[in-house]
């Protein structure tokens, strides 16, 4: 188990190495940000002084050593456009989309998982059919519309809800979090809602799949035939046969919701990192893409290794393949 | 003879699919006593494995039983609710499997899977359970039992694995064991060791059991008695010996004709021509007819069991000894 830890940890850090060449050049590969950081007036002396004090004289491979070196130590620069620590203004706007993320896609599973395991436990019922078609519509109609409507109906119409915004927050661990406060909630409820129908249909079928699959094996079967409850066989028996693709799902979903979260973000004026990253690019604040780029992939490793180890922790082929 | 334990009588079970019903189980009656084992033999596709799931009331959708009575220790079992049948099965019938590896869960102990099965019909200390468990894989031939309970299925051999199944089966001293093919994705050495542990397990604990197989070689060396099936009905029984000795349904005949065993070394083995009927357009009369050498007009005609002494065949032609079997 130990081994297969570090085994894992070890192409993390690969993974992260080569992400951070790739987004470096790819980055440094788009536009002149020196063009926009002074006004298109100034000298040829300030422009060249602001090149060099920006590290831009360098030759590619030495701004990324600096950069590097600077990371590893925890610094990952200053934004070129609000001169502050790259750090502190993603750390501020992070927390706002991981409750909203966090929120949606564990409540999306939840709800997903057990509608699923309904509609492929009785496939014949009008239930299951009501939930699939709803499925249907959670993958087909675009997530901007619906964020749309949502505002329109609960937050214009009926004015139940707030229509953007965090809301009233708390600081925990000094930090600013909605979700403590009934306030804070309510301003979570729609946003969180529009990022999860796409999951909650995604996670309906995948369990619906599963569930249809796993009943119709002998494992079911024998289980039936020992006398076991139906309750017990769904419980001990199928959610454990079908954890591996959700959890796999699960994750990706995960990473890639944090990461792009932003369509949703800017139609509820929440403000996360997806509305940062969408602004620095519109002004090629190099500092913050790329911090941005590497915290994703940061993420989707740490996610990844997460899932990995859940997987080894349930799944004792997984456990035994990893340690022979 | 005292009362069997299990009493199945003309029992139907169809399938109602898009198509048409399938009639996969069409009028099985048979009787078994305690300890009794049973060969159900017939080809694929001739509704041994259904007769065995509706034994246990475990027929799928699109399927049920249409008419017919299972009586097991004197209950019938077609008059249960869901909820008592699943209270029986397990505790007074139990089922095992062809396949050992897809019928464990990988995921869980045996040890959990055991206990589970235990669970469902008794309330046990986790001490108790253990011990109980580990009882009956030591019963079942399993070394070193009370540390293989904290073992996965897939760090056992497949003969093991089907050990471990059998042992679940026999939790709770059914009267009845449900066997479907249970050696077939054996090796054949192995499969005679099960074979003979489950006959040595029938005599101890007085478990009857239907032993079902496409194999006749197989189940001949384990059951006193045989049913042989096809098209949905038992178209000959009888104790084993005599209808290996002495077939009277064609059927069975060219079952027996086309065991290796019974083919000179070097000549091809005989085969019985064509192939099961589709049981959704079943001809009308003997479903054996369009197969059968001896088939006559008479034969468009369904026909009845008939019975002799302890056994019975469904042939208005039955084959007999002297001009079928050479000496």
């Amino acid at each position: 188990m130990l081994g297969f830890i570090i085994q894992r940890f070890l192409q993390a850090v690969v993974v992260m190495a080569v992400m951070s060449v790739i987004v470096f050049c790819g980055v440094y590969a788009i536009g002149n940000p020196i063009d926009i950081v002074i006004p298109p007036e100034a000298t040829q002396e300030i422009r060249e002084a602001a090149i060099r004090r920006l590290g831009l004289d360098l030759p590619l491979y030495k701004q990324y050593f600096i950069f590097m070196g600077n990371l590893l130590q925890g610094d990952l620069g200053r934004s070129f456009v609000y001169n502050v620590p790259v750090l502190e203004l993603i750390g501020g706007r992070l927390p706002a989309t991981l409750e909203l993320v966090l929120i949606s896609v564990i409540s999306a599973t939840v709800l997903g998982v057990s509608l699923g395991v309904y509609a492929g436990y009785r496939p014949e019922s009008w239930i299951s059919k009501t939930i699939m078609g709803v499925s249907v519509l959670g993958f087909s109609v675009p997530s901007f519309w619906v964020g749309l409507i949502l505002i329109l109906f609960f937050a214009v119409n009926l004015g139940w809800l707030p229509a953007g915004g965090r809301g009233e927050t708390v600081e925990i661990w000094g930090v600013a979090w909605s979700f403590p406060t009934l306030d804070g909630l309510s301003h979570i409820v729609l946003p969180a809602v529009n990022l999860a129908l796409f999951k909650l249909a995604m996670m309906i079928r995948l369990a619906r799949a599963g569930t249809r699959e796993i009943m119709l094996t002998d494992t079911i079967k024998f289980a039936r035939a020992a006398g076991i409850s139906e309750g017990t066989i769904l419980r001990r028996h199928l959610l454990k046969l079908i954890s591996i693709p959700i959890l796999t799902v699960f994750g990706l979903e995960l990473g890639s919701t944090l990461a792009f979260a932003v369509v949703t973000e800017t139609i509820f004026s929440w403000p996360g990192v997806g509305k940062l990253i969408i602004d620095s690019i519109g002004v090629l604040d190099r500092p913050v893409m790329v911090a941005y780029l590497i915290l994703v992939a940061f993420l989707f490793v740490t996610i990844n290794f997460v899932i990995d180890l859940v997987f080894a922790l349930i799944d004792p082929r997984v456990r035994q393949g990893a340690t022979s | 003879m005292s009362d069997p334990v299990l009493s199945v009588k003309d029992l139907k079970t169809h399938f109602f699919t898009r198509a048409g019903v399938v009639k996969a189980v069409d009028g099985v009656s048979f009787d078994l006593a305690e300890g009794e084992i049973m060969g159900l033999v017939g080809e694929s596709g001739s509704g041994k494995t259904v007769t065995g799931f509706s034994l246990l009331g475990l027929v799928d959708a699109p399927g049920r039983i249409v008419s017919g009575s299972v009586r097991l220790k004197g209950t019938e079992l077609t008059a249960l609710t869901d909820s008592e049948l699943r209270s029986r099965r397990g505790h007074d019938i139990s089922m095992i499997f062809q396949d050992p590896i897809a019928t464990l869960n990988p995921m869980l102990t045996i040890g959990q899977q055991m206990r589970m099965a235990i669970d469902a019909h008794e309330r046990l200390s986790a001490r108790a359970a253990e011990s109980r468990a580990a009882e009956l894989l030591t019963q079942v031939g399993i070394p070193s039992a009370k540390e293989r309970l904290r073992a996965y299925p897939h760090e056992f051999s497949g003969g093991m694995r089907q050990r471990v199944a059998i042992a679940i089966a026999l939790l709770h001293r059914p009267a009845v064991i449900v066997a479907d093919e249970p050696t077939t994705a054996l090796d054949v050495s192995i499969q005679a060791q099960i074979l003979f542990q489950m006959r040595d397990l029938a005599r101890e604990t007085g478990t009857a059991m239907v032993w079902i197989s496409h194999d006749l070689a197989v189940v001949s060396s384990l059951a006193s008695k045989l049913a042989v099936m096809y098209a949905g009905r038992i178209v000959e029984q009888g104790p084993t010996a005599t209808l290996l000795r002495d077939p009277r349904h064609p059927y069975t005949a060219g079952l027996i004709a086309s065991l290796p065993a019974m083919a000179a070394p070097g000549t091809p083995l005989t085969q019985i021509p064509g192939t099961t009927p589709s049981l959704l357009s079943l001809p009308a009369g003997c479903p054996f007819a369009p197969r059968c050498d001896r088939a006559t007009d008479l034969c468009k005609a369904d026909p009845d069991m008939t019975h002799q002494d302890n056994r019975g065949w469904r042939c208005f032609h039955p084959v007999t000894r002297t001009a079928e079997v050479p000496a």
